[in-house]
């Protein structure tokens, strides 16, 4: 029995297209907002107009109390507490509603409940709240002050945790030193940005007695799993359903505060109660991402070859700490990969994580590895200045070479196979170092100035569940396990089941594509069903870059378990021996003839008489399960970029980008494409424009989409993208993880670019995002220090 | 993101809607509604009632006249970028249309709206100073023209009374050898403008207006840059270009602070205004 190679079309390897285009092209997709049930109710919250206060009172509206819902009423509920394992975290709630305090601008404070959405915002104004304002902390620095205002009262100062480490030998690295390098730069605050914004919308099935909770969601078990321990509701009785959903980077995995409360509203209303989040709350309400401070040094010999970093970085990560990633992950995420692609033996790391009156943080695309990699990549390229040499000449010194692999980094990370230098030179050759050299040169005739960056990275993809993976952060769910079912239907056709959510990844495009690559069947035939708890009953989600690896591979283990079965029953059919027959075409084939999956279909589900006696009565659906290995698979890749600046109003133009990455075999490369382009559309608005500014009261100050910018489609250059593809040793068909990588490079790659046009000015900036504001402000240092 | 509850009136014919914004203090006009839209939905506008002129035929001419256009306020800024409205000072029109937000808001948003609604980073206000066009504002009362550079008090006001509505807009045609310098900073194409700079330089007529708008800054006339920039094309003695930029900006703003933002990406628009009609 075996598979004739390539004879699948649309197979691994195939750039077909998105089968989940045709609905959203169209205009199609089914997104909570597009779902309506009779009777249905909306909400909408009355949100908190101070960063920090003490809430004294609240009046409900006369004559509609039982349409206004507050923390006191909601009885039942399990406090929502998420905490890893780090020594000396401090523990608080997250609140559903707000009810002694209120500890950001925006945090939900009431629900009101009416036929239309307009009258519940109606209802908003008519409920009065007494607050005591109390003074904010806004700052993560000054919030550790020693009489800083407290944002949880019970807790000795703001800070949730820090996080130490040291591997290798540092102090013999910086005796050996002969160059150091130090920088401190820091990644400004920014909320993700999916076009559909989060939304629910909860009811009661009657016929099965569940919960049904329509949510945008990326994690539908898990979220299961939350509202089930929250709610009290138990598992069986409470059914999950991620529709479509429009985008989530992270946003969208954590137990939001209004889904619990939706939710209780209800069941206890006894009638359908839907909110659509709008782009005001999305902006102001939601968790943020990033807001990172970091100090870096690099510690180098004569010839610029690394021997040490040390990293210390600080997360502003607001005022709780979600479920069920909790605060801390995301500082200590950044220390764990800063020695980035490189040989380097010894790493320092410190992590701090700082409470403040701002919406809770939350990962976004990269995590901290955007961070991490602009803090590798900004040192190296300081070293090439000291060295005065090429910054990818002191790159390629630096990298793991190819004959290391597998290599262990200092931090322990298994990078499992490639060529890292490769990918350098690939990426030097086609920016075409040399060229740009020679412009730079000649100069402008606009009096802008061109400039060369580039920013080398791996990422740690699809990660397991042993110390290397999250069991060693101590959470409360820990991921790793990635289910799959495969079933032949009875006109011979596939219906795979996945526990992962699609929200941008294409999965029903590329787990079909697996699949037929195991089966040798047209992908057009396959079903890929996903974001429905009744559907599949665990998985985690989607997130890390896992689901191609982790679900892909469950699917590609489902998918060869229920070949068998298939070929054991058409040898049944064929009177031939199961080791004489072929699959291929979706037909069993024997020395003397065929069968259609359609007729073996057709045997277990109308003609079991004719299956062979012994037949395995489980039948044709297979359940099977993936489990990533503990440290995950390692993608890399080498961003390369040229900007002009203009130096006299700061803008930034991007002239040429180039990527080349590696990412294992592809399922998909016009989708890897797609990843590829959207992480860079992603990293552009880290790098040049999105930012979530406070003020000193801690007033969010990016409300609408006017102020909170993100990169449109002609900021966006028109990137060149070079794959390599060197399989994993680790994984099913030697596929890595590619869905966050194009977002982490960015930062770091337009930084250098943007620096390297400003060397002539003697300026450099070392702030995200890098707007005009921050550029000009650099030049006029630059004119101060010359 | 629901507006508040509010009356929807569709007149058809001009006099009616005047007569239905006369007789309702708490009314506001939408045409395009690419401004009061969001405006509604954050609750920032409460209108009691809304009446929509975006059908009037009567707010829709498009009229070349001897020495002067007459454009109607509900002529769309789509329009002018596909120059479907006559000219004034050849594809200028449709080069400034074109960075206005993007097709979407452009096929709706008008010219009217834009100058009603007097936001100080929109692109219409500043441009029709420079040229200096007149509005003309109706009510049952009657009628008026109000030269452009009168309309907006300050950012989001203008000197409107509550029963005026704009129905058009007189721009003088420049004559041969006309040139405009038009610079507009944004961050990235499709935002409101940071830095608006307009300058049109007429010989024939002898006219020369410089103006200088953006997000904190309700467009200005910039005299010395003008004098400085007719001077120049003129050729009567070498004009100090910067100097007549910054004393302009250090007269609107009140300081001279060289090392601000603001005034940095100023004086750079300005300048490049001033040097494209100074080539």
């Amino acid at each position: 029995m075996g598979v004739a190679a390539g004879s699948v079309k649309g197979g691994i390897g195939a750039s077909i297209q998105r089968r989940e285009d045709e609905r959203f092209l169209h205009g199609r997709g089914q997104y909570v907002a597009d779902i309506m049930l009779p009777g249905m109710l909306h909400a909408a919250f009355l949100r908190s107009p101070h960063a920090h206060a003490r809430i004294k009172a609240i009046r409900k509206p006369d004559g509609r109390e039982d349409r206004v819902i507050v923390a006191a009423d909601l009885t039942g509920l399990k406090p929502i507490r998420s905490s890893p394992n780090f020594p000396n975290f401090k523990h608080a709630e997250f609140p559903v509603l707000a009810a002694d305090k209120v500890r950001y601008a925006g945090e939900q404070v009431a629900l009101a409940i009416a036929e239309t959405a307009a009258e519940a915002e109606d209802l908003l104004h008519e409920i009065e709240v007494d607050y005591e304002p109390l003074p904010p902390v806004v700052d993560m620095k000054r919030a550790l002050e020693p009489r800083a205002p407290l944002v949880h009262d019970h807790w000795s100062d703001n800070m949730f945790c820090e996080t130490r480490f040291d591997y290798g030998d540092l102090d013999a690295a910086i005796k050996a030193a002969k160059h150091v390098v130090t920088r401190e730069y820091r990644m400004n605050r920014q909320t993700p940005m999916p076009l559909e914004g989060r939304a629910c919308l909860a009811h009661i099935d009657r016929r099965t007695d569940e919960v049904v909770v329509y949510v945008s969601h990326q994690l539908p078990v898990p979220l299961q799993i939350g509202l089930s321990q929250v709610l009290g509701i138990p598992q069986r009785r409470l059914r999950v359903i991620c529709p479509d959903v429009g985008g989530a980077f992270g946003l969208k995995t954590y137990l939001e505060g209004e889904t619990v409360a939706v939710t209780w509203a209800a069941v206890r209303l006894g009638r359908p109660v839907r909110w659509i989040q709008d782009r005001y709350e999305h902006l102001v309400c939601d968790a943020s991402c990033r807001d990172h401070w970091y100090r870096v040094t690099g510690y180098a010999d004569v010839s610029g070859k690394l021997l040490g970093i040390d990293c210390e970085a600080w997360c502003d990560t607001g005022a709780y700490s979600p479920w069920p990633w909790p605060a801390g992950i995301e500082a200590s995420t950044a220390p764990g990969n800063i020695q980035g692609p490189y040989d380097v033996k010894a790493v320092r790391g410190r992590a701090v994580t700082v409470a403040t009156n701002k919406p809770p943080g939350q990962p976004y695309r990269g995590v901290a590895r955007p961070g991490a990699c602009f803090g590798h990549e900004t040192i190296i390229d300081a070293l090439a200045r000291e060295l005065a040499q090429e910054p990818h000449e002191v790159r390629l010194r630096n990298l793991v070479r190819p004959e290391q692999m597998p290599y262990r980094t200092a931090t322990r990370k298994l990078l499992d196979s490639g060529d890292y230098p490769a990918a350098m030179r690939k990426a030097a050759e086609l920016i075409d170092v040399s060229a740009v050299r020679e412009r730079q040169r000649r100069g402008e005739p606009d009096g802008r100035l061109v400039g060369l960056g580039f920013a080398a990275f791996y990422e740690q993809t699809a990660y397991g569940t042993g110390p290397f993976g999250y069991s060693g952060w101590g959470i409360e769910l820990v991921p790793g396990l990635e289910p799959a079912t495969a079933r032949l239907t009875g006109d011979g056709e596939l219906v795979v089941d996945v526990g992962v959510h699609s929200h941008g990844q294409g999965h029903e495009t590329t787990f079909a594509q697996i699949s037929a690559e195991v089966l040798d069947i047209d992908p057009g035939k396959v079903t890929v069903r996903y974001g429905d708890t009744s559907i599949c009953t665990t998985g985690t989600g989607t997130y890390t870059s896992r689901s191609t690896v982790s679900a892909g591979g469950a699917v590609a283990t489902a998918c060869r378990q229920l070949k068998v079965r298939i070929a054991r029953i058409g040898a049944h059919l064929l009177q031939a021996a199961e080791k004489e027959v072929e699959i291929r075409d979706g037909r069993v084939f024997s020395a003397s003839g065929s069968v259609s999956f359609a007729e073996i279909g057709r045997a277990w589900y109308h003609h079991p008489e004719d299956l062979p006696p012994d037949v395995d009565p489980q039948g044709l659906t297979v359940v099977a399960g993936y489990k990533a290995i503990d440290g995950g698979v390692f993608s890399y890749s080498v961003h390369a970029v040229v900007v002009a600046v203009d130096p006299a109003v700061g803008h930034v133009d991007i002239i040429d980008y180039v990527i080349v990455e590696d990412c294992g075999r592809m399922v998909n490369p016009m989708m890897v494409d797609g990843q590829v382009i959207g992480g860079l559309a992603g990293g552009i608005g880290n790098a040049l424009y999105e930012e979530s500014p406070y003020d000193e009261q801690g007033q969010p100050l990016a409300a609408t989409l006017a102020d909170y910018r993100v990169p449109g489609a002609s900021s966006v250059p028109d990137v060149r993208i070079v794959h390599m593809e060197t399989p994993s040793p680790l994984s099913e068909f030697g596929m890595k993880g590619v869905g966050e990588s194009g977002a982490i490079g960015p930062p770091a790659a337009i930084a250098n670019a943007i620096n390297d046009a400003l060397r002539p000015l003697g300026a450099e900036i070392m702030e995200t995002p890098m707007t005009p504001q921050r550029i000009l402000d650099a030049v006029e240092r630059g004119k101060l220090k010359q | 993101m629901k507006p508040t509850s509010f009356e929807y009136e569709r007149p058809d014919s001009l006099d009616a809607a005047m007569r239905l914004l006369g007789d309702n203090p708490g009314a506001k006009l939408i045409a395009g509604g690419q401004s009061l839209g969001p405006m509604l939905n954050l609750r920032l506008a409460t209108p009691s009632l809304l009446i929509d002129i975006s059908r009037l035929e009567e707010l829709r001419e498009r009229a070349a006249h001897d020495g002067y256009v007459v454009l109607g306020a509900g002529v769309r800024h789509a329009e002018f970028e596909d120059g479907r409205v006559p000219a004034v000072l050849n594809g200028f029109f449709e080069r400034a249309a074109r960075q206005i937000a993007y097709r979407a808001v452009r096929n709706r948003g008008t010219i009217g709206g834009s100058l009603a609604h007097a936001d100080p980073a929109a692109d219409w206000p500043a441009i029709m100073i420079a040229l200096a066009a007149e509005v003309e504002a109706r009510s049952v009362r009657g009628s008026r023209r109000i030269p452009a550079a009168d309309l907006p008090n300050q950012a989001l006001e203008t000197c409107l009374e509550v029963d005026e509505i704009i129905t058009s807009v007189r721009v003088a045609r420049c004559g041969e050898g006309a040139r405009v310098g038009y610079y507009r900073l944004s961050a990235q194409p499709g935002d409101f403008a940071e830095a608006l700079a307009v300058i049109v330089h007429d010989p024939q007529r002898g006219y020369t207006q410089a103006v200088l708008s953006g997000a904190r800054q309700p467009p200005q006339r910039l005299g010395q840059t003008a004098r400085a920039v007719a001077a120049h094309c003129s050729g009567n003695g070498k004009a100090d270009l910067p100097a007549a930029v910054e004393a302009d900006l250090t007269a609107i703003s009140g300081t001279h602070d060289l090392t601000s933002y603001e005034w940095k990406v100023r004086r750079a628009s300005v300048l490049r205004a001033a040097q494209e009609v100074c080539v």
